[in-house]
């Protein structure tokens, strides 16, 4: 049965108009950064690596596919979660609202496995979301600027990589990334569970990225202890990944803390969802 | 002894301070067209529902098929078919998909061609194809009816099926509740707010008011026990003259003269026949004769008796 619903859940996601919100907001979004990035990327590049002139010499093609792939995907994993949330948050709430959720359980299937059956299907937009975004970063982007080694400025200074050791770190990249907007997917499912309208867990998943992220941002000592246990904390780790050496320790801490809040937020999903009285 | 379907015991449910069910008890029998009544708010819904495990209720029983509902839930509701308060669809899909898709959950292996026919059957042939949000009120009552068919339940809980619909819409419901009844052997419980919709389709009833089981009986006896406001209207001003011929032939007798042609008596279903052969016989032209027969009336016959 599991199976079966999730089978539903995905044609609903994929006949639902808003699912293609997002796939088309990030195809537009990129399409405008490729294109500013061929129009005028060479003044950008010579504002980034102007500190540097007076020691390093800058020779070949820096503005390349995996610059442009990097500079994306640091744009947009900002953004990406209203994405996600925009119709992970609908996947309970949305049937409450619409009143197809009291015709779904009365049929003989478990809450939990409509949870779950919703969860695998919310895991398979978010992939299809992060494999677009690097179909249209990576594989586009050297389409159009060609390849080249990868330079990164980061807070220790610039990091060069050349272009063969660049596509493994892209790839757990993407994988870092898909987990940090897996735990978007549950958190905004988990509030689903508790609302009966779709737009409440989207602003509520948003508020709270909003709220955490501030909280990270904040050079205040008194949450130096709560800092590293917030997802938001975490969400930019595959940042580290392009780093040389890669703090692979860091890196496995994030992922771990990541995986603890999906587990979190589905049991949180689960438990009120097994508990809700179906009155809309 | 006939096979219980639906078996309520000493159901209770509360929302926050407020108890909706307070102590509601019936027996569905296989092949029962049951009506569940009650005037708005009286727990009708809460019970569909809890009999449905949509509600969790606090305490009771509730069993269908013999089986308890909590300890064999999915088995049960493969055997159910269902619309609570009015059928939702996912209006961005055809007919055809929104019950492809429940299907595929109903417990039964559902061909397509039998949901072909159960459309054709509440009569949404040649529609299969086309959005619900392009459907009428009508039209989605009679796809939920399919929904609730295409998997061939032994048995059907209607909430309020009428709800919404036209008059002839709820000629044709009332059509198919007899139909599945006499046709297909089906178990149906409907609940309604109108005692004259449950008369016209229900054998047996149970009556709820304030979240508490009134009676429980068959629909016949019950209202041929219990008073109705009967109606009457003479072709010429002779009210006057009728109600003292009535007051004759039953001392005692409460009689109200609405009009110079026209008067109301409380009367028992089964002494209507007797009073009109009486009137006739004694000269009286009577133009109309109606029962008037309110729930809020029976309730407060039930509740005195």
């Amino acid at each position: 049965m599991l199976w079966k619903n999730t089978y539903n859940e995905l044609i609903k996601i994929s006949a639902k108009p808003r699912s293609y919100i997002g796939i088309a907001a990030l195809t537009l979004l990129i399409a405008i950064i490729l294109f500013a990035m061929k129009a005028d990327g060479s003044k950008y590049i010579s504002f980034v690596t102007s500190s540097f002139e007076q020691t390093l010499s800058f020779n070949g093609n820096i503005l390349n596919g995996n610059l442009i792939a990097f500079i994306i995907l640091q744009m947009l994993i900002v953004h990406i979660p209203l994405l996600v949330a925009l119709v992970t948050g609908d996947l309970l709430s949305g049937e409450a609202a619409m009143g197809t959720l009291r015709m779904l359980l009365t049929k003989p299937i478990s809450r939990k496995q409509v949870v779950f059956s919703k969860l695998i299907a919310a895991a398979v937009y978010t992939l299809i979301l992060v494999l677009w975004l690097g179909f249209l970063a990576f594989i586009v982007g050297r389409w159009v600027f060609g390849t080249g080694d990868l330079i990164v400025l980061n807070s220790d200074g610039l990091v060069i990589l050349k272009n063969a050791d660049v596509l493994w770190r892209y790839g757990l990249a993407f994988l870092v990334a898909f987990l940090a907007l897996m735990t978007i997917s549950t958190l905004s499912l988990a509030f689903s569970a508790f609302a009966n309208n779709s737009i409440g867990p989207i602003v509520s998943t948003m508020a709270v990225i909003i709220l955490f992220t501030i909280i990270g941002a904040l050079d205040v000592s008194v949450f130096d202890h709560v800092k590293p246990w917030l997802f938001t904390t975490h969400m930019a780790s595959w940042r580290s990944l392009f780093n040389n050496p890669v703090p692979w320790s860091d890196i496995k801490e994030s992922v771990w803390i990541l995986l603890a809040h999906n587990v979190l937020f589905v049991t949180i999903a689960v438990y009120k969802f097994q508990k809700k009285d179906i009155t809309s | 002894m006939e096979e219980a379907i639906i078996e309520i015991k000493g159901l209770q449910k509360s929302f926050g301070g407020f108890q909706a069910v307070k102590d509601v008890n019936f027996t569905v029998k296989k092949g029962d067209v049951f009506g569940f009544l009650g005037p708005n708010g009286a727990g009708k819904s809460t019970t569909m529902r809890c009999m449905l495990s949509l509600i969790m209720p606090n305490a009771g029983q509730i069993r269908l098929f013999g089986k308890d509902l909590i300890n064999e839930r999915n088995a049960i509701l493969s055997r159910v078919g269902s619309i609570v308060e009015k059928p939702d669809f996912y209006k961005y899909l055809s007919a055809l998909k929104n019950l492809e898709l429940f299907a595929r959950i109903s417990g039964a292996d559902v061909q397509r061609k039998t949901i072909l026919k159960t459309l054709d059957f509440v009569g949404l042939a040649g529609r299969e194809n086309d959005k619900v949000s392009g459907f009428s009120h009508g039209m989605r009552q009679r796809l939920g009816i399919a929904q609730t068919l295409m998997h061939q339940p032994e048995l059907i809980v209607l909430d309020e099926p009428t709800t919404g619909l036209d008059p002839q819409g709820i000629i044709e419901v009332r059509d198919l509740i007899l139909r599945l009844k006499n046709e297909q052997g089906k178990t149906v419980i409907l609940s309604s707010h109108q005692l004259s919709e449950i008369e016209l389709v229900a054998n047996r009833m149970v009556i709820i008011h304030k979240g508490e089981t009134l009676i429980e009986g068959s629909v016949s006896e019950l209202m041929n026990t219990q008073q109705t406001l009967l109606h009457l209207e003479f072709l010429d001003a002779k009210s006057t003259e009728a109600a003292a011929f009535i007051a004759k032939l039953w001392p005692g007798q409460d009689i109200q003269i609405t009009s110079p042609k026209t008067l109301q008596l409380q009367i028992e279903k089964s002494r209507i026949a007797i009073l009109n052969q009486n009137l006739v016989g004694a000269g009286f032209e009577i133009v109309a004769i109606e029962p008037k027969r309110k729930l809020e009336d029976f309730f407060i016959q039930i509740t005195k008796s």
